[in-house]
């Protein structure tokens, strides 16, 4: 499918300007690797060198710091799975909830439009951290549902928390990829006697998902991200047992950028090869 | 000042909602001081973070492999990792390492306070996808334009600041105004290091008054005016910078 391309550049003097993320910038020559994948890794592996440094201070008769990192790792990774599992719910409900609230957005009764409007916009533009503490706060630990109490945990209610922005960005998306479909193609539609219902999940549904894919998994990169931020509020995901495990070990200063650097390291091997994976998808949807 | 505070004092006695900074001049300069803070992290990592963004920038496209392997580790680890985690990296990590003095009481004073630890890690991260951003600004001026400037003998670093950055800044601020939308909305993470900024002190306000709805709306208003005056600066800017009889 071909679409009309909007002139992107806003100056005739200039080329058409679109974001290519962490492309490794070839050299005024055109020289050099293509990708140093060594280096990178290194840098990786970066935050636990700044370890080393802190050793050098430390006494003896204690457990070196990557020696302490290297013990409580189990306990840690499963702190990070917890993570990963927040941010899959949280994506899950804010995807259907926002796909729900986009078409809001496209909805020709003024009402609705205007709802889903302020809704997206409140939802957009309020700290993540501080809408994290609205849900904590306002919502009750239990509720009763048809007489019975069904009790909210922590982890739920602040899943419940990052599904919120997800959920507005997600409108985002969304209304954008659907507006990006050539009107022709309703036109289309219409003239072969499809509703309009039809014509949105048949037709321009389909065609939208190519569209919104790389900006979704853009956005479960930073809702993965943000997860640790529920650490502040009182769950214990990785970041949490990351003090734990510091204070277990006898609160030595010199462990925290070993412990901290781990958890870097972790959320770095996950998502930067989303990140890459975005980017390839990016790349290969722009030819069309 | 004293009509509005009869208004909310009139409100919470009528309707039970206590906005205890409009009427309690404690609770007021609390908050007064915590928006201080949020302001001054704000500005201050927003210039921090452009600066960080055209340096980088320009050092991508050095002739030095070293500088461009550099600035590709620096924006590739900042981008993929939490912001938060690399608050507390070099909030804990980094200021247990660096030397500190004592202070008058023989307590440990550090280095750098949480505010300019919150500084320096906010600039980092929102510089990294600066970074990003004005080179891909930069890859809009065509080749052409640059070996034009080169011709008249601009030399490297000259023809970027006169030529190339002035042209590149005007297709990037869309994005450039994205990007900082987010980092204001990102200060409020300096909570976890005990910054006392907007956040933690209207914690601080509704720990004491009981009224965390109230407060909370107080919060999200804070943040909407924040982001507000942000775009407007933003928006303005972007006129200044229009070239009469090009572009919509």
């Amino acid at each position: 499918m071909t679409t009309p391309r909007k002139p992107q550049a806003p100056l005739p003097v200039l080329l058409p300007f679109e974001i290519r993320r962490t492309r490794y910038a070839p050299g005024p020559a055109g020289t050099g690797p293509r990708r140093p994948r060594l280096l990178l890794a290194a840098a990786a592996g970066g935050a636990l060198l700044a370890a080393g440094a802190a050793w050098a201070q430390a006494g003896g008769g204690k457990l070196p710091p990557l020696e302490v990192v290297l013990k409580w790792s189990p306990l840690l990774l499963k702190g990070f799975v917890f993570n990963v599992l927040i941010s899959l719910i949280a994506m899950l409900l804010g995807t259907a909830a926002g796909l729900g609230l986009g078409l809001g957005l496209l909805s020709r009764n003024r009402g609705l439009h205007r709802l889903a409007w302020v809704l997206t916009q409140f939802f957009r533009n309020a700290p993540w951290l501080v809408l994290l503490f609205f849900i904590m706060f306002l919502v009750p630990y239990q509720v009763m549902i048809l007489g019975v109490t069904v009790p909210l945990p922590d982890w739920a209610k602040a899943t419940v928390g990052f599904a919120l922005p997800v959920m507005a960005n997600v409108a985002e998306i969304v209304r954008g990829a659907v507006l990006s479909v050539p009107v022709t193609q309703w036109e289309a539609a219409e003239s072969l006697a499809f509703t309009p219902r039809q014509t949105l999940w048949r037709i321009i549904l389909p065609q939208c998902v190519k569209r919104m894919t790389p900006p979704w998994m853009n956005l479960y990169a930073l809702v993965t991200m943000a997860t640790v931020q529920a650490s502040i509020v009182g769950v214990s995901e990785m970041l949490t047992l990351t003090g734990e495990v510091h204070s277990a070990e006898g609160s030595r200063p010199e462990l925290f950028a070993p412990l901290y650097g781990f958890a870097l390291l972790c959320f770095f091997l996950y998502c930067y090869p989303i990140d890459r994976f975005t980017a390839r998808l990016e790349r290969r949807f722009q030819l069309h | 000042m004293n009509v509005i505070a009869g208004w909310f004092q009139h409100l919470y006695d009528t309707t039970g909602l206590n906005f205890t900074v409009f009427y309690d001049s404690y609770d007021w300069n609390r908050y007064l001081g915590g928006l201080q803070t949020t302001v001054l992290l704000c500005i201050v990592t927003i210039l921090l973070s452009l600066v960080i963004g055209a340096v980088g920038a320009l050092l991508q496209g050095a002739p030095s492999r070293l500088a461009r392997n550099a600035v590709h580790v620096f924006v590739v680890a900042f981008r993929n990792t939490p912001p938060l985690v690399q608050m507390f990296f070099f909030y804990f990590g980094i200021g247990a390492i660096l030397p500190a003095s004592q202070g008058a009481d023989g307590m440990r004073q550090p280095l750098l306070d949480s505010v300019q630890w919150a500084i320096v890690s906010l600039s980092l991260f929102a510089g990294a996808f600066n970074v990003e951003i004005f080179r891909s600004g930069i890859e809009a001026v065509p080749r052409t334009t640059v070996e034009a400037a080169e011709a008249l003998g601009y030399t490297r670093l000259k023809a970027y600041v006169y030529v190339i950055l002035p042209l590149a800044l005007r297709v990037c601020l869309p994005a450039l105004n994205n990007n900082l939308v987010n980092l204001i909305k990102t200060t409020t993470l300096a909570y976890a290091i005990a910054a006392p900024e907007t956040l933690y002190a209207v914690k601080q306000i509704w720990g004491e008054s009981q009224n965390v709805l109230e407060m909370m709306l107080v919060l999200f208003a804070t943040y909407a005016v924040l982001v507000g005056i942000l775009v407007w600066i933003m928006h303005c800017w972007e006129r200044a910078l229009r070239i009469p009889g090009y572009g919509q």
